[in-house]
């Protein structure tokens, strides 16, 4: 019997499974994939917002601006690349002029610090590549950009190495009433938990439902992105965004904190929750729109393009609260959710306080999380990884120069890969300009080998993506 | 630890170098390599046509690098390998990591820049759909099969004509699997006309021109089916030519960029037609006594070519360390009408003894047609080809005395005789 079993490991199931870990609080954490962070929190922006786009009173304004607070801590202590970059909506007509202003004021009500409006020459002067059509901009000094894969990751890794368990593989069937608790079926068995947490992003309506009367309905959206080479970087410092209309935030163009350029999303409502394709009206609408911010931005650096799916719903807030006894939903959590993820794991444990939940502090936990980044490494410190651990000195993608024991580091990690993505997003393996064309021949040999799977058995992704489908004629593979 | 040359990359153009370098006159020669073995992509390319040229006989892409592999252990030129540059500095300090030696810098008297190229991906050119696997560059998947042994799909759709898509058109045939079509947005192959010929047209395999690959699509994770379109000129799909493939693998061959980060890194000229290096007559590079040759500097058509150039290059490093600095004033070879570069892009007529190379692609096919130079409105030369074609690079021989009559500048342009 588990005290709480989360359901659903994104950046929100992660941020509550290390907030309760920091507690003598057993828990499990359900995820259906084969890894985690899987949804919405491995293809979104990637920021960490101000907080003055929410209307003032909400818990999306509250949540934000508190989980914009406590990133720069939280990222330290984890050891996940964040940037505190600031970010610039920019204006391009009077309507807009009046929008900043809106914003503005809703951002001071919502206690976001800092904020500026400033003039067309000082938009020029942060940012010279952006259109000379821009009249003025809302400055947020207190926004910043993160790594939000690592961000989910790390605080998983955190919360396994706290004693909570992580159950993949584990998509939930079914959920009943046992005395003040639940029993959950899953695809991997069975497990009962007196407090259960819905934090399953697209899917959390359909998990709600399971246990109380539909209150709100997920309406997901699609958005698609460019990811530009480092070679684009230069094009934007703070995070640029157009001012926001009915249609969402609009177009944003932001560096990432691996130094690339990224630049999306568009927003169409889709039927299908697990389909993130992009699409050729997609990629067009997005080309077209950041031309507006920055009108010359070289395509031929696209590295990658990818498409993400927001758990947008029927609710103008995030749905935070008990759907019934001990089953409390974190549902809905659209943008700003990775901002919000800290605070909404602080406001989940207040509330399963509230309810019972006896929370003693856990005298073992850790908070913190380190990880060998060979390229960020000085020389002195080179020389000692590589004497300590010969495999620092083996550089197997060469884009990114990640070597052979980061690889093994990510293998071994809290909650180990069983995918060339699943390494990717940790080591951060083919994440640069040849997309893996070098390296992941590689990268396979070396899960395979430190596993012991077949290469056959290694996947690039979800279950069902296979690599290789059988030896060649002359049988090489055995050689 | 200082060098007299270090040559960075051991693919067919730093052994050719370094090789040629040591035959002029250096001894303290190093070759840094990233791979456990030499030999650079060369190793997976196990189909013949190696070495026409420069053998005389049809080499496979291992016999080719291991003949000069073989040359190489004659020498004292010392071979690193599992060893990765991490960074050359303008002062030519070379920056280089390995399992067995650590960290080191080494300091050379000049450097080969021979780093190749790498594959354009899926990204580059912005395919949409789904994001499964089953989609591989052509190298990539030439890798699984020629050097790891694994087959990686049954049912392939090509995209792009490029030389590696076309091998592995038969590659994949041969080892059982069907290919159900090579697909090319232009409207004229970027391949070899051999390969056009042996790799497709030899195994019935259909080369769709001027289509392109506008849906991709998943099916539990694997990629499962694709939709090629018909492009207009302008290569926009044009809406009522799908036509839907079931396949489990896509291969790209859709262009080779030269790598050069470190070569940026360390602030040296790079010209946006090729990618790589602006080079002078003896491929030296915008930094003295730094030297570019092979894919890293033009992506080449032919590994012969890519040796006689590297050779070049050796040679040019060796008389750099033995005299200095090459001078005098520099000729600015320009691409004219119909031509996508040159290579070089200057040449120092002071330093040219009989004549200077001068290779360049051009940018459609053109029969029966004529390679003009000109330079300050008088045209210096003219020379008549058949036959061009993108896939295939353009040579010609300046001579020196040609050289002398230019005034600042040479423009390489073509034309095409009048139907």
């Amino acid at each position: 019997m588990y005290d709480v079993a989360i359901i659903g490991c994104g950046i929100i199931g992660a941020a509550a499974a290390h907030a309760l870990s920091m507690y003598s609080v057993k828990t499990v954490v359900l995820e259906k994939e084969n890894d985690i962070a899987l949804g919405a929190t491995r293809a979104n922006s990637a920021i960490i917002h101000a907080g003055f786009d929410p209307e003032p009173g909400t818990l999306m304004a509250r949540l934000n601006v508190r989980g914009c607070e406590l990133a720069p801590k939280i990222c330290a202590e984890l050891d996940v690349p964040y940037k505190n970059v600031g970010s610039l909506v920019l204006a391009f007509s009077e309507e807009d002029d009046k929008t900043i202003r809106k914003l503005y004021e809703r951002g001071v009500k919502n206690g976001v610090p800092g904020l500026e409006i400033i003039s067309k020459a000082r938009v020029l002067e942060m940012e010279k590549y952006v259109s000379p059509e821009v009249t003025g901009a809302l400055y947020a000094p207190s926004a910043g950009i993160v790594n939000p894969w690592e961000y989910a990751l790390a605080l998983a890794e955190v919360a396994v190495t706290n004693g909570a368990e992580i159950r993949l593989g584990s998509e939930v069937k079914q959920i009943s009433r046992s005395g003040d608790g639940y029993i959950i079926t899953t695809a991997s068995g069975t497990v009962s938990a007196k407090y259960v947490i819905n934090a399953s992003g697209v899917n959390s309506d359909t998990l709600h439902n399971m246990v109380a009367t539909p209150a709100f309905t997920v309406k997901p959206t699609r958005g698609d992105y460019y990811l530009m080479d480092k070679a684009e970087c230069f094009r934007a410092k703070h995070t640029l965004f157009q001012c926001p209309s009915n249609a969402g935030k609009g177009v944003l163009i932001s560096p990432t904190v691996h130094g690339n350029l990224l630049i999306g999303p568009n927003a169409v409502s889709c039927a299908d929750r697990e389909r993130v394709n992009t699409t050729a009206d997609g990629l067009d609408f997005v080309r077209n729109a950041a031309a507006k911010t920055i009108p010359d931005i070289n395509y031929r650096n696209s590295i990658r393009n990818f498409a993400g799916m927001r758990a947008n719903t029927d609710k103008d807030d995030f749905i935070i609260g008990f759907a019934a006894p001990h089953f409390l939903d974190l549902a809905g959590i659209k943008s700003p959710g990775l901002t919000a993820a800290p605070a909404i794991a602080e406001e989940a444990l207040k509330l399963l306080a509230g309810d019972g939940l006896l929370l003693e502090a856990n005298p073992a936990a850790v908070h913190t999380r380190r990880k060998l980044r060979f390229k960020e490494l000085t020389d002195e410190e080179k020389i000692k990884a590589i004497s300590e651990n010969p495999l620092y000195g083996r550089v197997i993608c060469r884009c990114e120069t990640i070597t052979e024991g980061e690889i093994v580091d990510a293998i071994r990690s809290p909650i180990p890969p069983v995918s060339v993505d699943g390494i990717k997003r940790r080591a951060g393996t083919g994440m640069g300009r040849c997309q893996g064309g070098f390296c992941g021949p590689r990268v396979l040999d070396i899960l395979a080998r430190e596993t012991g799977l077949s290469p056959l058995d290694i996947l690039k992704d979800k279950n069902g993506s296979y690599v290789l489908c059988g030896e060649t004629k002359t049988g090489g593979a055995k050689g | 630890m200082r060098y007299e040359l270090i040559v960075i990359g051991g693919g067919p153009a730093g052994l050719a170098a370094a090789i040629s370098t040591h035959k002029n006159g250096l001894k303290r020669i190093a070759v840094i390599e990233r791979d456990r073995e030499a030999g650079g992509i060369l190793n997976q390319c196990i189909h013949n046509g190696f070495g026409l040229h420069r053998f005389k006989e049809e080499l496979s892409g291992p016999e080719y690098a291991g003949r000069f592999i073989d040359m190489l252990r004659d020498t004292e030129i010392e071979l690193l390998t599992d060893t990765m540059v991490l960074s050359i500095t303008p002062g030519k300090k070379v920056v280089c990591v390995s399992p067995a030696k650590g960290y080191n810098v080494y300091e050379a008297d000049s450097i080969i820049l021979a780093m190749g190229c790498r594959e354009r991906t899926r990204g580059a050119i912005g395919i949409p759909g789904d994001r499964p696997s089953g989609v591989f560059t052509a190298g990539t998947a030439q890798r699984y099969l020629n050097l790891e042994g694994y087959m990686c799909g049954q049912r392939a759709v090509i995209l792009g004509s490029g030389d590696i898509g076309l091998i592995m058109a038969r590659r994949l045939t041969l080892e059982g699997a069907k290919v159900l079509a090579c697909v090319e947005v232009m409207p004229y192959s970027g391949g070899l006309s051999r390969n056009i010929a042996q790799c497709l047209n030899d195994f019935g395999i259909p080369l769709y021109l001027s289509h392109t690959v506008t849906d991709v699509r998943a099916q539990n994770g694997r990629l499962c089916g694709v939709t090629v379109c018909a492009v207009d000129e302008k290569r926009h799909p044009i809406k009522g030519t799908e036509m839907d493939f079931e396949c489990d693998t896509l291969l790209l061959s859709v262009g080779l960029i030269p790598e050069n980060e470190l070569t940026r890194e360390a602030g040296i000229e790079i010209d946006p037609r090729t990618n790589g290096a602006r080079v002078y007559e003896n491929m030296e590079t915008s930094l003295p006594g730094v030297f570019a040759c092979g894919n890293v500097c033009h992506v080449h058509d032919l590994v012969d070519y890519v040796s006689d150039e590297s050779e070049r290059a050796g040679k040019a490093a060796a008389e750099y360390v033995k005299h200095g600095e090459a001078s005098g004033a520099a000729l600015e070879i320009k691409a004219g009408s119909g031509v996508t570069y040159t290579v070089p892009q200057h040449i120092r007529p002071g330093n040219v003894e009989k004549s200077a190379d001068v290779f360049f692609r051009v940018n459609r096919i053109m029969q029966k047609s004529a390679i003009v130079l000109c330079s300050g409105g008088a045209e210096l030369a003219r020379f008549r080809r058949e036959h061009m074609a993108p896939g295939e690079m353009e040579h010609i021989m300046l001579p020196a005395a040609l050289l002398k009559n230019a005034q600042g500048e040479i423009t390489v342009s073509t034309e095409e005789a009048q139907a």
